[in-house]
């Protein structure tokens, strides 16, 4: 772990501006979700104006929604929805997925071939439409909603793993290990891991990205986040009724959506090729 | 098509019904053995005690699971969908005419989008770093990374609000002209076309790309052939399967457009249907339309993957 913290001075691991800003942008959103009760304009659920669908004005920043409550209040408390159940569900399909797939390359045989198979018919299943007949089933609630999103990214994520570990697996320093007579969780733990961390962090910011994408398609068929709260999908579908008029309530819910994936998207193709490459 | 080639193909397409049994047990657990009583939900306020037992065994719920399951997907295989929850009608008369919207939208959105798509993907691609590239890149990545919604309310802000070509969130039932046809189909197949193109820009283009890198491209090049006969009669042939392989892919980015789509314009499709059974819990009518569209899906990724066999020259 030293020896990798002293070559982090090399030459390779600065960001480019296009990256920065990216990076700005996330570092911004996930501020605005953890303290978000702390600044929020408004009570976010107070009708504050008497008239809905309020445009921008120099008491409501980005005007008022259906029933006249602060639309900047309310999506800053979204951010907490989006971001927050995002992340989690990402951070689950992946460390499931990851896992899986390293195990499945470094065991091999019947279990690799079981789990490929068994995952990539999981993955043949259009991912909205699995999120319709999970919440059709179960019905929506947060932890469920989380489970479900976990679940249909984990398919991707143990293939993306999988690939890189096959690669690594048969490098010699796997097989001096293997003679040794390491067992399979040093394997993957201390060989196979650290040499794919950073593919697989940056995969694992793409896979946001999809989470966060088919999050807010799920909350805008009203099939997401429930009322009273509000993640920014749900945010636009209750203002879908401003849509004809141009209400800047239905406007600016896509457009926080659109800044934090298009961010991420910017941070990750920017990084440093070290990062991304490291398998190679 | 020679022995290796075959073989190839028909692994695919076992693999592809293996895939399929596995998709429909996953759709009818999710469904079926999750927590929430189907028959009190039917009965409702009518729910007594013996009621509920007459019609869960009527209703066969009271078998083992797996029982229920191949039960289902027999009836499902000889076209026996079952009965609405909702409203007592067979699923397939439901689903018959609501099917044929969807297809007729998605055809024509396939017809509108794909020429398109392919002309913009291969001119980005001729012109490699020009601003022109940039523009289309940029676009088809935006378009990428936000949500379908988002390309459909920015549509209707365009095109409705601004522009004020076209009418906003109605979708009229009775068509009398193809003027008006027109004007109704416009905003759905705008939307679903954008959608669709960046996916299918961004693979054309990186599919042309990858052989204009080849060294017969090259050789090609110091020969004095110009940029467009660089890749028209050199790259393109060569890029044609990768290139049919990317519009099969990017045609099964029309499922997950179209549940959005015919929601916010009120299309009177399949995806709408399945999407007001589910806030009814409506479980054969969402089971059959799952179904439905795990098998398009299915058919569209196996096709490309069919295609990219068939067509790679170190294969043969």
């Amino acid at each position: 772990m030293t020896r990798s913290a002293t070559h982090i001075h090399a030459a390779g691991y600065s960001l480019n501006l296009v990256g920065l800003l990216g990076f700005l942008i996330v570092v911004v959103w996930a501020m605005v979700a953890i303290t978000a009760p702390w600044i929020t304009p408004y009570p976010i659920g107070e009708i504050v104006d008497f008239d809905y669908f309020g445009p921008i004005s120099d008491k409501f920043w980005l005007g008022t929604d259906y029933l006249g409550r602060d639309i900047l209040s309310r999506i800053l408390m979204g951010a907490r929805y989006t971001v927050g159940i995002s992340l989690v569900a990402v951070t689950l399909s992946c460390s499931l997925g990851v896992t899986l797939g390293m195990t499945a390359a470094v065991v091999g045989g019947w279990l690799d071939t079981i789990l490929s198979r068994l995952l990539d018919a999981l993955n043949s299943i259009p991912s909205k439409l699995f999120g319709l007949v999970v919440v059709a089933g179960v019905g929506s609630s947060i932890p469920v909603l989380i489970l479900t999103l976990g679940v249909i990214y984990t398919p991707g994520a143990f293939r993306f793993a999988r690939a890189l570990a096959v690669n690594i697996n048969t490098m010699d320093f796997v097989t001096v290990a293997r003679a040794r007579g390491e067992g399979t969780f040093f394997l993957i733990r201390s060989e196979v891991l650290p040499n794919i961390i950073g593919p697989v962090l940056a995969d694992l910011g793409l896979r946001f990205v999809f989470t966060v994408l088919l999050l807010s398609g799920l909350s805008f068929l009203g099939l997401g986040v429930q009322p009273p709260d509000a993640d920014w999908g749900a945010l636009v579908r209750e203002n879908i009724g401003g849509l004809p008029f141009g209400a800047p309530a239905v406007i600016f819910p896509s457009v926080a959506i659109a800044s934090l994936t298009i961010g991420v998207n910017l941070l990750i193709d920017n990084l440093p090729q070290k990062i991304r490459d490291r398998s190679n | 098509m020679n022995k290796h080639v075959l073989h190839l193909v028909l692994a695919r397409l076992v693999i592809a019904v293996i895939t399929l049994v596995i998709v429909s047990f996953t759709v009818f657990a999710a469904t079926v053995l999750l927590p929430g009583d189907v028959v009190e939900i039917l009965l409702g306020q009518a729910a007594t005690p013996e009621a509920v037992a007459g019609l869960r065994a009527a209703m066969h719920l009271d078998d083992p699971a797996i029982w229920r399951f191949f039960r289902w997907l027999a009836g499902i295989l000889t076209g026996n969908f079952g009965i609405s929850y909702a409203n007592n009608m067979p699923v397939a008369d439901l689903i018959g005419p609501r099917l044929l919207n969807s297809l007729k939208l998605a055809g024509i959105t396939t017809v509108f989008s794909v020429p398109i798509a392919l002309s913009l993907g291969i001119s980005a691609a001729m012109w490699r770093g020009s601003w022109f590239d940039r523009a289309v890149t940029v676009l088809s990545i935006g378009v990428v990374s936000v949500p379908e919604f988002m390309v459909a309310t920015s549509a209707v802000l365009v095109f409705a609000v601004y522009l004020k070509w076209l009418p906003a969130l109605s979708f009229a039932n009775e068509i009398h002209s193809f003027g008006q046809m027109l004007r109704v189909y416009a905003m759905p197949v705008i939307t679903l076309s954008f959608v669709i193109s960046a996916q299918m820009i961004r693979m054309t283009r990186a599919a042309v790309i990858e052989t204009l890198n080849t060294p017969y491209v090259e050789m090609a090049l110091l020969k004095g052939a110009s940029r467009a006969r660089l890749v028209l009669r050199h790259a393109l042939p060569n890029a044609l399967g990768p290139i049919v392989n990317a519009v099969a892919l990017s045609l099964s980015y029309l499922l997950g457009g179209v549940i959005i789509v015919e929601t916010i314009f009120n299309y009177p499709g399949v995806a709408k249907l399945m999407v007001d059974a589910v806030s009814t819990r409506d479980l054969p009518l969402i089971q059959t339309c799952a179904m439905l569209f795990c098998m398009v899906y299915l058919l569209l990724i196996t096709t490309a993957d069919i295609i990219a066999i068939v067509s790679n020259p170190r294969l043969k």
